[in-house]
């Protein structure tokens, strides 16, 4: 980290001569080093250009839409851009993207975290490498594979535990299923889960072997299972790291596009079983109905990007920053 | 309380690769024992296997016997976190748990070990915190995390932490050499005062420290780097420091080398 | 008192009433028996569920016979334990199955025909065609993509490390994480507007564009990791010796940290190769070949993936070809993975972690 601060300015007493110094402080006199800089520096500015540009392009775009939707476009349950004046609203959406996330969270910080510590703690060692590297791996395996895999594999797999939940856990009225193809929001939330897991794990495990080794000896020094050491040193200070780890993950799923739309029926409505298909999110919603739209439908389906660009900005940025509140945090301590 | 400890035939390795090898001695119950010797001589390692903590290393693996009054560390069916429960430890870096505040610090072998009252809780860190000699510099700050003490209060709140559990022997791998020089003192004050108490052995560079602290002495060395390290001699400290047995003791002592 | 209590409360022996080493299996073992009896007898179709109720019956089991001989603190260890294996046990089941499932499948079609042959000719729900088209338009779009990305990003990252500080290293610091967290489909509605500003048709290099600045992020940040590994006294000595700060960069820092720098690029390129819905906002999908990426529609393997999947409705012929596909292009993925993976550690320095 501190190679940042200190690379032109090195310190007093490693000086060069000091004609080399000057021309060093001064940055950029000869025509080489002013062409360089000129370069980098530019590449770090078109950089903040293009992110400016996202914003406000998505946000012209957008406000041309939402000046002719003729229904609300926080609270409309439809999305008829064909109809004249247009009619759509993105509550639909909004719902269905945040309980497919949440669902998909529920189900694989925990599982993540278990594994993470599987594959600090617990594993055989032969075993952890080989492991490790494996489900590095399948975190670079494309969204668009999954989603194949998840239509054509895991729905049908699926009619059994839905049958199951329906049967037992009906009356809560979240579970209950009138028996449609297993092409809803918990299909979509378990595949985005198995889509997130190596993600969050490969950040978890990183943050549990950082732990530093005399927390855990500290730990077992007193006499400490390995459950014990696991609770008293090892978790405690993966926290900020698991969560960051689940924000990032949470990121990705919020913005999944391709194996939504490949293992969801969708329907423009807000379903209250979570069993039943029908419902959409954002991202799957863009992807579908983009074949078909107009020029004033499209900068609908842009509005609605922007609303998910600014969703996931805050959730990247959360995780940011708990991120950097843990550097000083360690820093603290060390 | 205090407990004998029984060293015979030593052997630790790490992998393939030999640490020590055959190592006896006797430890006598309240007494503070030093272990000195050059920079991978081994004594660490030995100080390690008298908790079964030279196991947690990866690869760490023992031969031989470590007797506790007649009970064999080793032996068949005998838990290490029982182990670790009887024999404390301290480490060279103070190691508090950062996230709990001084109580919890204390009261966290307690709490692994069974249901306490409140109120007893509260006696028992009290009595640990005085028995480190820290209780009069934290007792406004008991819900403080322990990392915002000093070092060397950090060091002795590891070391109440040790004792709170009521361990039979207190293991120290050189639990001054972060601390400076004043610290150091209080904590050599400290040891003093806990050995009447709990058997004492500490792991020291310092030959000075180990002559102001310990009864007995005892002097690690290796034959080349790579080989495995062994016990040279062990003797009262007195007698290692002044007239030792044997020439390499003498040679190390005097500074000849190491 | 207080010591009184403390032995009280605990053994004195070192020894204590402990579980055989194979008991774990043993309960596992009954745990899968049972549950096996317990699914055939109720008539559960779904192995999902017969291993759900295993695993349920392996927690307990454990836990209950723990307690009963070794006490609740052992029994919560052993717990914890189990929970985790079954964690991982759990997890591991869909992602073989992924990986499985692809191979299998993927093998059915895939020859040199498949990836020599467009689907020109030949409908969606016929066997027959490839991919041949779609390998094409991906190694265009990506590798113009990555001719944009890649320079841009490994400049930013000298600048940051090399050069920056004050408030214009630090905004580009914070967008990049940012940027690194931008949707791939946001990154095709921003080109998008900009196409519909311009009134354009799709084409290929408009999605090279949304994958550059989904690639841009990435290889900054890798780029800076491996140029903070060069130790100062590399660019010192250089400096010492009258050497212009540019030159040290190019002819010192860069070649130091090389390999680290290649193999970033090379997950990035691995991860961009694989987003499909920038490529099916802006490049639209094309079943004939066409070899120009700035001009027309072309296709793109997983686009390709995704349309045989979606289009055919349900014909064996387009599933066999999206599987082969996919195979493809996990191939194509994993081998860069892997090579970076061998770049890196062949090309480590030696001062790294």
């Amino acid at each position: 980290m501190d190679t940042t601060k200190t690379t032109d300015a090195p310190p007093p007493t490693s000086q060069p001569p000091a004609n080399v110094q000057k021309r060093v402080n001064r940055g950029a006199t000869r025509p080489g080093d002013r062409v360089f800089l000129g370069l980098s520096r530019g590449s770090g500015i078109l950089l903040l250009v293009i992110m400016a540009a996202i914003a406000v392009f998505l946000t012209y775009r957008a406000s041309l839409a939402i000046s002719k939707d003729h229904g609300n476009f926080l609270t409309t349950f439809e999305w008829n851009t064909n109809l004249v004046p247009p009619s759509f609203g993105i509550a639909v959406l909004a719902f269905g993207t945040v309980v497919s996330s949440v669902i998909a969270m529920v189900l694989a910080v925990p599982v993540a975290v278990a594994i993470a510590l599987f594959l600090t703690h617990y594993a055989p060692r032969r075993m952890s490498g080989p492991v490790a590297y494996v489900i590095d791996l399948l975190a670079a395996v494309p969204s668009i594979v999954y989603g194949l895999w998840g239509a054509l594999i895991l729905v049908p797999h699926l009619n059994g535990l839905f049958g199951w939940l329906d049967e037992y856990l009906g009356w809560t009225g979240i579970f209950s299923w009138q028996g449609g193809a297993p092409r809803s929001m918990l299909t979509v939330g378990i595949l985005l889960a198995i889509m997130i897991l190596p993600i969050i794990t490969n950040v978890s495990r990183e943050v549990f072997r950082q732990v530093p080794q005399m927390h855990e000896e500290a730990a077992l020094a007193l006499g400490a299972t390995r459950w014990e050491v696991v609770r008293m040193s090892v978790l405690p200070f993966g926290r900020s790291g698991v969560i960051s780890a689940s924000m990032l993950g949470l990121g990705r799923a919020l913005g999944e596009t391709m194996a939504v739309a490949t293992v969801l029926s969708p329907t423009f409505d807000i379903q209250t079983s979570l069993l039943d298909p029908g419902g959409g999110t954002f991202a799957q919603n863009i992807a579908s109905k983009f074949g078909e739209a107009t020029q004033d439908g499209r900068d609908a389906l842009i509005a609605s990007g922007l609303v998910l660009f600014v969703i996931t900005l805050l959730v990247n940025g959360a995780a940011r920053a708990i991120i950097a509140r843990r550097k000083e945090y360690s820093g603290a301590n060390a | 309380m205090a407990k004998r400890i029984d060293v015979s035939g030593l052997t630790a390795y790490y992998g393939t690769h030999k640490a020590i090898e055959d190592i006896s001695m006797t430890v006598e119950p309240r007494s503070v024992t030093a272990f000195i010797g050059p920079s991978g001589c081994g004594k660490s390692t030995f100080l390690r296997t008298l908790n079964r903590m030279h196991e947690v290393t990866p690869g760490g693996r023992v031969e031989g016997k470590v007797l506790l009054d007649d009970e064999d560390l080793y032996g068949t069916g005998v838990d290490p976190v029982s182990v670790r429960r009887e024999v404390g430890m301290v480490f060279q870096r103070p190691n508090p748990f950062p996230t709990m505040s001084i109580f919890d610090n204390v009261a966290a072998g307690l709490r692994l070990n069974g249901n306490y009252k409140k109120s007893e809780l509260n006696d028992i860190v009290e009595k640990s915190l005085k028995g480190a000699n820290l209780w009069n510099e934290v007792k406004d700050r008991l819900n403080k995390p322990g990392s915002g003490l000093s070092g060397g209060q950090q060091q002795r709140l590891c070391i109440a932490r040790a004792i709170a559990v009521e361990p039979k022997v207190l293991l120290m791998d050189e639990p001054c050499s972060a601390l400076d020089p004043i610290s150091t003192l209080a904590i050599e004050d400290l040891i003093g005062e806990l050995k009447e108490r709990f058997t004492i052995v500490i792991v020291t560079h310092n030959m000075q420290q180990a002559a102001r602290v310990s009864d007995r002495t005892a002097f690690f060395n290796l034959a080349a780097v790579g080989q495995p390290g062994r016990l040279i001699e062990i003797d009262d400290t007195e007698r290692i420091f002044s007239n030792p047995s044997v020439q390499a003791t003498e040679d190390y002592i005097s500074g000849r080398f190491g | 008192m207080s010591t009184a209590a403390v032995t009280d409360k605990r053994g004195s022996s070192l020894r204590s009433a402990s579980l055989p080493k194979w008991s774990p299996w043993a309960i596992a073992g009954g745990s899968i028996v049972v549950a096996i009896g317990i699914g055939a007898g109720a008539g559960l179709t779904s192995h999902i569920q017969w291993g759900l109720i295993a695993a349920l019956l392996f927690v307990l089991g454990t836990y209950v016979i723990a307690s009963a001989v070794e006490g609740r603190r052992q029994a919560k260890d052993r717990i914890a334990t189990s929970l985790v294996w079954v964690a991982f046990l759990l997890a591991v089941v869909p992602l073989v199955s992924l990986i499985w499932t692809t191979v299998k499948r993927g093998v059915k079609v895939l020859d040199p025909y498949f990836l020599t042959h467009s689907m020109g000719v030949v409908a969606d729900s016929e066997p027959g065609g490839g991919i041949y088209h779609a390998i094409i338009g991906s190694l265009e779009q990506v590798g113009l993509a990555t001719l944009i990305g890649a320079p841009v990003g490994v400049l930013t990252a000298i600048y940051l490390v090399e050069y920056g500080r004050g408030g214009l290293a630090r905004a580009v610091t914070f967008f990049v994480d940012v940027m690194t967290g931008i949707p791939s489909i946001v990154a095709g509605l921003f080109i998008l507007s900009l196409m519909l500003m311009a009134d354009m048709q799709p084409f290929g290099f408009a999605g090279s564009l949304a994958l550059a600045i989904l690639m841009m992020p990435v290889v900054v940040r890798s780029t800076e990791e491996m140029l903070k590994l060069v130790p100062n006294e590399l660019r010192e000595a250089s400096l010492a010796l009258g050497v212009p700060k540019w030159r040290t960069i190019l002819k010192v820092v860069l070649p130091t940290s090389i390999g680290g720098i290649t193999t970033g690029i090379m997950l990035a390129i691995a991860r961009i190769a694989g987003e499909t819905a920038p490529v099916l906002l802006l490049v639209w999908g094309n079943s004939f070949i066409n070899n120009n990426p700035f001009s027309g529609a072309q296709q793109a393997l997983p686009l390709y993936i995704y349309q045989q999947y979606s289009q055919s409705s349900g014909s064996t012929a387009a599933y066999d070809r999206a599987w082969a596909a996919s195979l493809t292009l996990i191939a194509f993925v994993m081998i860069l993975n892997l090579a970076a993976r061998g770049i890196a550690r062949w090309k480590a320095p030696k001062t790294g972690r």
